[in-house]
This record gives structure tokens, sequence and C-alpha cells, in this order.
């Protein structure tokens, strides 16, 4: 392991970068910050300075301790819709490429009902349905992420599934769910890591996208794309939250791309060209 | 082109409209809880009579085949149902807020889609560790950059350095020409910059990877020049998977333009869509997401015999 990343510049890069803002939204409530939502009325608009290092916002809320608690409201939303989104859309892939047939024509059309669909509005109609709130973005990634990952798990899964071992498992008498279980999902494990990475990556613009347009996390939560929303009125005052939650939008977002490009490099040169 | 083909897209695009408007159709029937109630406490006061009333002119007294029945007859001859607040027909509200979105997005299709050849063209004769790491970062950042950012930060910096021009809001082209393309400016660069990282990363594989076809050493060795092989050989290769990312790039678009058009308070779809949310006018949801939705998929059909036409081999 070691070697690989001592060898691998850009993934170790990738892993620390990722792993640095993971910890700091783990590691929030420990850590020594303002109060997120504590209102300091003689301190609004500040520029960065020694006491809040990245300044302070309209309501004189301190923006890194709001910057590390939205990293938190991020990630809770997009993993929990991503995790989902692979549950379903995976498990529907899977069993599409295992199963073949009607099952898998009839299921996949579907897919491509929802595919059909631009991301972001699907989005906002899910939302439309539930209520503007953080569960509904995370269910409304979710959904508009299950064909997705449907497609991109059967492709590869398909391949799988004619490979002899698969008919070795089989002709020995291996019933359907240990030959899936067994055969086809330790084979699928580094094509899902790298795309649930990658659409993390995504989803991060996502959620960010919704909260932005209000359809997200509602204030007071710390939230980036609202801390843009709400920076973007106090522009000319101070572009200080406005550009600090940019940057940590697109950090946040940009490590989980990079990541998932150097795994793919390293975990299958063949998905290269299955591309 | 085959009629065999042309036929099997045909009953694609039809089952794939028939499933959207299903989708879209459901979308009032799906709220949790009483949606009449919900849609009425956006403006006023609840009462049993309002809730029958409106549920009466939604047609939700029905049963569900035939309420989606009339709607689809609806929808088929133009009528996308009527506004729950002023009961004009949606059809109208759409129209007036299509032009915006459909410039916005056209254009940024045409400055991302253009600019992107040229570019992977050039990327596609560096080579080399630094240039391949250069690339690789270049496009991620492309793509990860939120667009509405971006447009929040150009707004800034024109209104800093260039105090007299206006960014914001809309004028119609037949209006001000010159006003209308200089507020678009920004708009279409923070739109389409995540397409352009995209496309350009992709013409730049596309054309190396032409590049180790046998035809372009053909064309090497009879004497052509390493730049004409890279532009008219290979790059004409390059494109035929670039015409369909192009139009999966446009459903991409045609949300994000949803998030631009806030930034730039520019009156299109986008607009009108969150305004609806805000006042749960849920005909005009339905209607606005079956507009955009149903452009994209005939785009996307579009591009898909655009695609049979330009690699028979796609056909066979």
């Amino acid at each position: 392991m070691l070697k690989v990343l001592r060898q691998n510049k850009l993934l170790t890069f990738a892993l620390i970068f990722v792993a640095l803002q993971v910890l700091l939204a783990v590691a929030a409530p420990w850590l020594d910050l303002h109060d997120p939502f504590r209102q300091v009325m003689v301190q609004r608009i500040k520029a960065p300075n020694a006491l809040n290092w990245l300044g302070t916002d309209q309501l004189g809320r301190d923006v890194l301790s709001r910057i590390i608690y939205g990293y938190r409201t991020s990630l809770i939303t997009t993993v929990t819709a991503v995790a989902l989104a692979l549950f379903a859309g995976g498990g529907i892939g899977l069993l599409a490429a295992y199963c073949r047939g009607w099952f898998d024509r009839i299921v996949m059309r579907l897919m491509d009902v929802l595919f059909a669909f631009p991301i972001l509005l699907l989005a906002i109609g899910v939302i439309a349905v539930l209520g503007p709130n953080a569960w509904s973005a995370a269910i409304a990634i979710a959904v508009v992420y299950t064909p997705i990952f449907a497609r991109l798990i059967r492709g590869p899964a398909l391949v799988i599934c004619e490979t002899e071992y698969v008919e070795g498992a089989r002709a020995i008498g291996a019933s359907d769910a240990r030959i899936i279980l067994t055969h086809l999902l330790p084979n699928l494990v580094s094509v899902i890591l790298v795309q649930a990475s990658i659409l993390l990556s995504a989803a991060i613009l996502v959620e960010a996208s919704l909260s932005f347009l209000g359809l997200g996390a509602q204030p007071p939560t710390p939230s980036l794309g609202l801390m843009l929303s709400e920076g973007r009125n106090f522009l000319l005052l101070s572009p200080w939250p406005a550009v600090f939650a940019g940057f940590a939008i697109l950090f946040l977002s940009f490590g989980f791309n990079l990541l998932g490009d150097a795994l793919r490099d390293r975990l299958d040169p063949r998905l290269k060209v299955a591309e | 082109m085959t009629p065999r083909f042309l036929i099997g897209r045909l009953i694609d695009l039809g089952f794939v409209l028939f499933g959207v408007s299903v989708i879209v159709f459901l979308m009032i029937r799906l709220i949790p809880g009483d949606a009449v109630a919900i849609m009425l406490g956006a403006n006023t006061e609840i009462t049993p009579d309002r809730i029958a009333e409106l549920r009466g002119r939604l047609g939700l007294d029905q049963p569900l085949l035939m309420q989606y029945g009339n709607w689809l007859w609806g929808v088929l001859h133009g009528n996308l149902g009527t506004s729950i607040w002023t009961g004009r027909p949606v059809l109208g509200e759409i129209a007036a807020a299509l032009w915006p979105t459909i410039e916005l997005t056209a254009l940024s299709v045409l400055f991302g889609a253009g600019l992107s050849i040229p570019i992977g063209a050039f990327m596609a004769q560096a080579r080399g560790r630094g240039a391949e790491v250069a690339v690789r970062v270049g496009a991620i950042a492309g793509l990860t950059i939120p667009s509405f950012w971006l447009g929040i930060v150009s707004i800034f910096l024109v209104a800093k350095l260039l105090p007299g021009v206006s960014a914001l809001g809309y004028v119609p082209f037949s209006q001000d020409p010159l006003g209308n393309l200089q507020r678009m400016v920004l708009p279409v660069f923070a739109l389409s910059l995540p397409m352009l990282a995209n496309l350009s990363r992709l013409v730049r594989s596309a054309t190396l990877d032409a590049l180790g076809q046998d035809y372009t050493r053909t064309a090497r060795a009879k004497g052509a020049s390493r730049r004409r092989v890279v532009y008219v050989h290979a790059l004409r290769n390059a494109l035929i998977p670039f015409v369909t990312s192009v139009g999966v790039s446009v459903g991409y678009l045609l949300g994000g333009a949803i998030v631009v058009e806030q930034v730039f308070a520019i009156p299109g779809l986008g607009r009108l869509v969150l305004g609806a949310i805000a006042e749960r006018n849920y005909p005009l949801i339905q209607a606005t997401i079956l507009v955009i939705t149903a452009t994209f998929v005939l785009v996307n059909f579009v591009v898909d015999l655009l695609y049979a036409a330009i690699d028979p081999r796609v056909t066979n």
C-alpha cells in the first residue's frame, strides 16, 4: 500500500486532500471553533482578521466555522444520497445483468426514462414534491443517480457474467445469491469505488446548487450553497463569505473527482478503454 | 441510415416520452399529505370549499387513469394546464420565459462545443508527463468549479473593474442586440465552462486515438504535414464521439441554466419554475419540467440520428 502511494503521487495527493477535508468535517465539534450559529452584531461583515480567520458574514457569524460545519452538511447529504443511489442503482444494474431477459429489458427501460430528465431538473422536481429541506435534497440526488449507477454497474457486470469462472460456479451448482455475492460483487468493487468517488464529486455540486436555490438545507443551517446565496447580497460590502464558500465547494468536489480519476488509473487500466 | 434503425429509434423515443409524461403526471399525486391543502396553504386560507373547488378544477376527484388520459389529451393539444393562482393557461407563462433560456443554452452550446475543438486539438499535441498532469488537473478543475460561484465572482469583478457595464438582467435581442449579447457574455461563460473542460478533454483523447490509427500514418507517409494530419485527418474522426457528448451536455446545460438564470437575474424557465415552487403552483412546475425534458429528449433523438449519419457503422 505504502509503495503504491509513493509511486503514484497524484493518488497520494488526492487522498490527502480529501482526507483532510473529511477529517475537518468529522472533527468539527471537537475543534476549538467559534459557534457557527452565534451572531455578533458588532462584528458583521468583517474581512479576515486574527479573531475570525476568514472574516464574518452579514449576521456577524464566523465564516471559517460555518464553512467547516457546511462541509458536514454537504458531506452528510451527499454521502447519504450516493449510498442510497449505489444501493438501489447498483442492485438494479447487477440483477439486470445477471437475470437478463425481460427483467433486464423492463428495468433498464425504466432507468432510461429517469435518465431522460436533465439531472438538476429531476432533482428540483423531486424536491417540489417532498418540500425543500436537506433530506429532500439527499433523496432527490439519490433518485437522480440511481439510473446512472444502474448503467455503470450493468455494463461491467454483463462482462463478468460471461466469464468462465461464473460459468464454472454455476456448473458446480452454486446458488444465484452465492454467484452474485462472491463472484460478481468482489470483481465490481474497483468500478464501484471509482464511480462512487466521481459521482460524489458531482453530487457535492448538485447539493450546493440546490441549497443555493433555497431548495436544500434551510437557514440557519451552515451550508456552503446557502452561504453563497446569502453572501451574494452583500458582495460589494464584503466578498469574503461568498468567495470562501465557493472555494470550499470547489476543493471538496475537486478532491473527490481527482481521487476517482487517480483510483481509476490505479485499480483498473482497462476501465479507461471501456469508456 | 436504414429504415429499420429509424423505426427502432422512433419506438425508443415514443417510449421515453411516454415514461416522462407518466412521471411528470404523477408529481402532484405523489405529494405526501393532502396535495390540494398544501397548494392552497402557500397563498390563502384553507377552507373545505376552496379545497373541493380546486380539487375539482385539477380533476383530482376522478379515477387516476382517467386523470392521466385527460391530462395527456390536453398536453397533446397544447393545453398544459392552468395556473392555480391566476387560472390562466400556463403555456403563456412558459412561452414568455422560454426564449431567454433557449438563447442562454444555445449560446453556451456554441461557445463550449466550438471552443473545445481547437483547444482539444491543441492539447493533443502536448505530450509528456507534465502536460498530462496539467491537462488532467485543468479538466477536473473546469468540471468542478461551481458555475453559480463563477457567475457571482464575475459579477463582482465587473462591478469593481467596469462600473459602467451592466452584467445583470435580460433585454430581448430584437430590442437591443448589443445590450442583449453584452448581458449574455458572463452567463454563457459561467454555464459553459464545465462543458468546455469536458469536451476539450474528450477531443484531445479522441484525437490522440485517431493519431495512432493506420490512416494517419498513411497521411504522414504521403507527405501531409503534422499539423494537417492533426487538424484534418485525426480531428474529423475524433468528432464522432464528440457529437454524442454534445447531446448529453445539453441536459446539463438546461439544468445548469436554472441556477445561472438565478445568479444573473435572467427571466427564463429556471426563474419560472423556482417561483412556481415557492407558491406551490404545481401545474406550472409540471408543465415547465415537461417542456424542458421533452426538449432535451428531442435534442438527443436528433443527435442520435446525426451520429448515425456521420458514422454508418452505428446502424449496422
